[in-house]
Formats: C-alpha cells, sequence, structure tokens
C-alpha cells in the first residue's frame, strides 16, 4: 500500500470522506448556524482550528496516554480548546461571536472532533495528524459555507429556506447531488474503461 | 501492578488537566482586556437608538441600576436601567426590559424615555419571533419601531395604546400581530411605571452624589 499524497488526502476530507457529506457528524450545529454565508464561515473555520490543534495534541501525547484514559483526555483537550477558541472570537470577532452565539462552546460536542481524534490522531504522527485536521476541517467549513450561502440566497425568494426545515431540505439536497455525482462518474469510469482499472482505483 | 497502573493514569490525567487550564488561563490573560473593552462597546452601541437627540455628558453605561423583579415592569426578570444626565440634570431614562408574550419567548427591549414621559426611542435588542414576519420590528428590517419616537402616554392616550387591530393607534406588520402588540403592550407598561417612579428611577443616583458633594 503506497502513502497517499497530499492531493489524494484533500480528495478524502473534502469530497470522499467528507465529515458533513458522507461521515454525517457534526450535523447540530451544521444545521442550526448555517442561514447565513458569514455564519457558515465563521463556525467552520471556528472547528477547523479546534480539528488541527486538537489532533496535534492528541498525537503528540499518543504515547504518553494509556487506553483506558483516553476519552477523558481528549475531552479535556477538546474542551480547553474551544474554551480558547469562544475567547479569541470574543475578544476578536465580537460581532461574529454575537450571531454564532452558543455554536461556539458546543463545538465541544462536534463528534467530527473526538471521531478524528479517536479514528487517526490516536494511531498517527504528528504532521500527519494536522494535515488530517486540515483536511476534515476544511471540508466541514466547506460544505457549511456552501449551505450558508445556499439557504442565504434561496431565502430572498423563498423564506423556508431560513427557517430549520431549509436546514434539512439544504443539506439532504447536497447529498443527494453529491451522490448523483459520484453515481455519474461511476457509471462513466465503468464504461470507459474495463473493470481491471476499477479495481486499481480503489 | 495494577494498583501503580491507576496511579500512573491518574498522574497523567493530573498533568493534562493542569496543561489544558495553564492554556485557558493563558488565553484568558490575553483576551480578558479586549473582550471587556468590547462588551462596553457593544453595550454603547446598542443604547444609541434611545439616545437621538439627547444631550447628555455622562457615560451612559456607568449610570446603569438594576431593578429586582418583581416589578411593575414588563418581564419577570431583573430589569435594567440606564441614566441619563446632563451635568447634574436628568435627562432620561433607559430602560431594558422583556415583553414576555411574544409569539416565541421574550423580547428583550431598549425603551428610552426623557424627562418629561416622551418616547427617546424604542429598540429591539433580542427576540426569537419568525424570521420575515415577527422581525420586522428589528430596526434593521423595518421602520416599524419609528413609530413611538416622541409618542408618551398623552399621545395617544392609555386607551390608544394598542395595534390598530385591536382598536389602537398603532401599526401591526403585515402578516404579523402578535409581535407588534406585545412590544406596544410592555412599551406602555414602561411609559406608566416610569410616570409612577421618576423620582425613585433618578434618585438612586441623585442621592449617593449628595451624599459626596456634602
Amino acid at each position: 500500500m503506497t502513502r497517499p499524497t497530499l492531493i489524494d488526502r484533500f480528495k478524502t476530507g473534502l469530497w470522499h470522506e467528507n465529515p458533513g457529506l458522507v461521515q454525517l457528524l457534526g450535523l447540530c450545529p451544521l444545521l442550526a448556524v448555517t442561514s447565513t454565508f458569514v455564519n457558515g464561515l465563521g463556525l467552520g473555520v471556528a472547528t477547523l482550528s479546534v480539528l488541527v490543534v486538537s489532533n496535534a495534541l492528541v498525537s503528540a501525547t499518543r504515547r504518553l496516554i494509556r487506553s483506558e484514559i483516553r476519552i477523558p483526555i481528549y475531552v479535556l483537550i477538546i474542551a480547553s480548546l474551544v474554551t480558547c477558541t469562544e475567547l479569541i472570537f470574543k475578544a476578536w470577532f465580537p460581532a461574529l461571536d454575537r450571531s454564532l452565539g452558543i455554536f461556539i462552546p458546543l463545538i465541544v460536542t462536534n463528534c467530527a472532533i473526538v471521531a478524528r481524534a479517536e479514528v487517526f490522531a490516536s494511531r498517527n504522527p504528528v504532521g500527519s495528524s494536522i494535515v488530517d485536521g486540515l483536511v476534515m476541517g476544511t471540508g466541514f467549513a466547506l460544505l457549511l459555507m456552501a449551505i450558508g450561502g445556499f439557504r442565504e440566497l434561496v431565502s430572498m425568494a423563498w423564506l423556508l429556506a431560513l427557517l430549520p426545515p431549509g436546514a434539512f431540505f439544504s443539506l439532504a439536497l447536497a447529498i443527494a447531488a453529491k451522490n448523483a455525482i459520484d453515481g455519474r462518474r461511476r457509471h462513466r469510469r465503468a464504461h470507459a474503461q474495463p473493470r481491471r482499472s476499477r479495481l486499481i482505483n480503489r | 501492578m495494577a494498583e501503580v497502573s491507576v496511579i500512573r493514569s491518574g498522574l497523567t490525567l493530573a498533568l493534562i488537566a493542569a496543561v489544558c487550564t495553564a492554556l485557558v488561563a493563558f488565553t484568558y490573560r490575553l483576551t480578558d482586556e479586549r473582550i471587556a473593552a468590547n462588551e462596553q462597546a457593544w453595550l454603547e452601541q446598542s443604547l444609541q437608538p434611545a439616545l437621538s437627540g439627547l444631550f447628555f455628558d455622562s457615560g451612559v453605561s456607568e449610570s446603569v441600576m438594576t431593578i429586582p423583579a418583581p416589578h411593575d415592569l414588563p418581564g419577570s426578570d431583573d430589569a435594567i436601567v440606564y441614566r441619563v444626565y446632563s451635568g447634574e440634570t436628568p435627562v432620561a431614562a433607559l430602560f431594558v426590559v422583556s415583553a414576555r408574550d411574544g409569539y416565541a419567548g421574550a423580547i428583550r427591549l431598549l425603551v428610552g424615555i426623557d424627562i418629561a414621559g416622551k418616547l427617546t426611542g424604542v429598540h429591539v435588542l433580542e427576540h426569537r419571533e419568525t424570521p420575515g414576519l415577527g422581525d420586522g420590528v428589528e430596526s434593521s428590517k423595518s421602520d416599524w419601531v419609528r413609530q413611538f419616537d416622541g409618542r408618551s402616554l398623552g399621545d395617544p392616550a392609555v386607551e390608544g395604546w394598542k395595534i390598530r387591530r385591536d382598536g389602537g393607534a398603532f401599526d401591526q406588520l403585515t402578516g404579523a400581530s402578535v409581535t407588534p402588540r406585545a412590544i406596544v403592550k410592555a412599551v406602555k407598561e414602561t411609559l406608566l411605571y416610569f410616570e409612577a417612579n421618576r423620582e425613585a428611577v433618578f434618585l438612586a443616583v441623585a442621592g449617593t452624589d449628595d451624599e459626596a458633594d456634602e
């Protein structure tokens, strides 16, 4: 098995294993704050930075930590990082902090972060874990921005997009679009080339 | 062996807890002053809509007074009053109250009343009303709250402090009457409170000022 390149890693985080679209993690903040593009961007950047630093710390301490106490330690690390992020937002982006409100402290409950700590950072070296945090966080942030922007645009014509049902519809549309694109790509590949290359691509 | 590993785990946990606490404490030290300044600025900024056309020289946010619940103002939580002075003379009082009978939860209102009992401005600070319908009461979304400017308990008379649909003098919003009705009622109750307690509202600081001067 060859090591995946940086571009492959980005493809994985942004598309094939996007935390929001494929792993369906962190949907609570995703649905709740994406009423505008800027809110999506704000929460996306906050989640991304927490994810990168928490991955780095979990990975750096992975040899020190016995597996029985790993969960409390993830919670400690993530909770402190989220508190720091909240303070930083309050100090330098007060307007964004007001519009995101409770969802900044609630990043602590975003399962995407604990999942990456458990699945990836606790088993891989620091550099690789930082890259993982970066690609997964970027995938999540881009999805937040896309849904935020979409809802903001559509709400000009159709108010429902701004209300909670609009969030569910938008996410469902995004997932459906991704699956449709994947399906068409798979279909095209199957017709263009014989089976062998498909197996290698996997 | 088992005991050793328990102790070792405990120590690891304690160590990481200490490092994390230090990290949070450091960030707090770093951001503390900026956050306090931001909150002060936000407060002053959100009081502005109720201060239009007033001459005053005191720092408004410093003259704050809390009226503990229960009180006769709208809302069941503590109400906040900012007193505005020009020199020693009281100019206006800004009340932060909540209208409880909105469509979805309490509506936090800033109600500015000058010394003569006229409204200097009404501003919605916080609400959870339906976007696109009830949120027209936000001054950034429509001019609806401007109709209160300059009104008082005599203009219209107390019976007229209702929305038009209920036979009063104030416009409702298209498609939303619950929110405007709640706000009109809360503003009326604030005016009534101010009329009954005008001296007490300003006396709290005037009294301490006198003691300091004499």
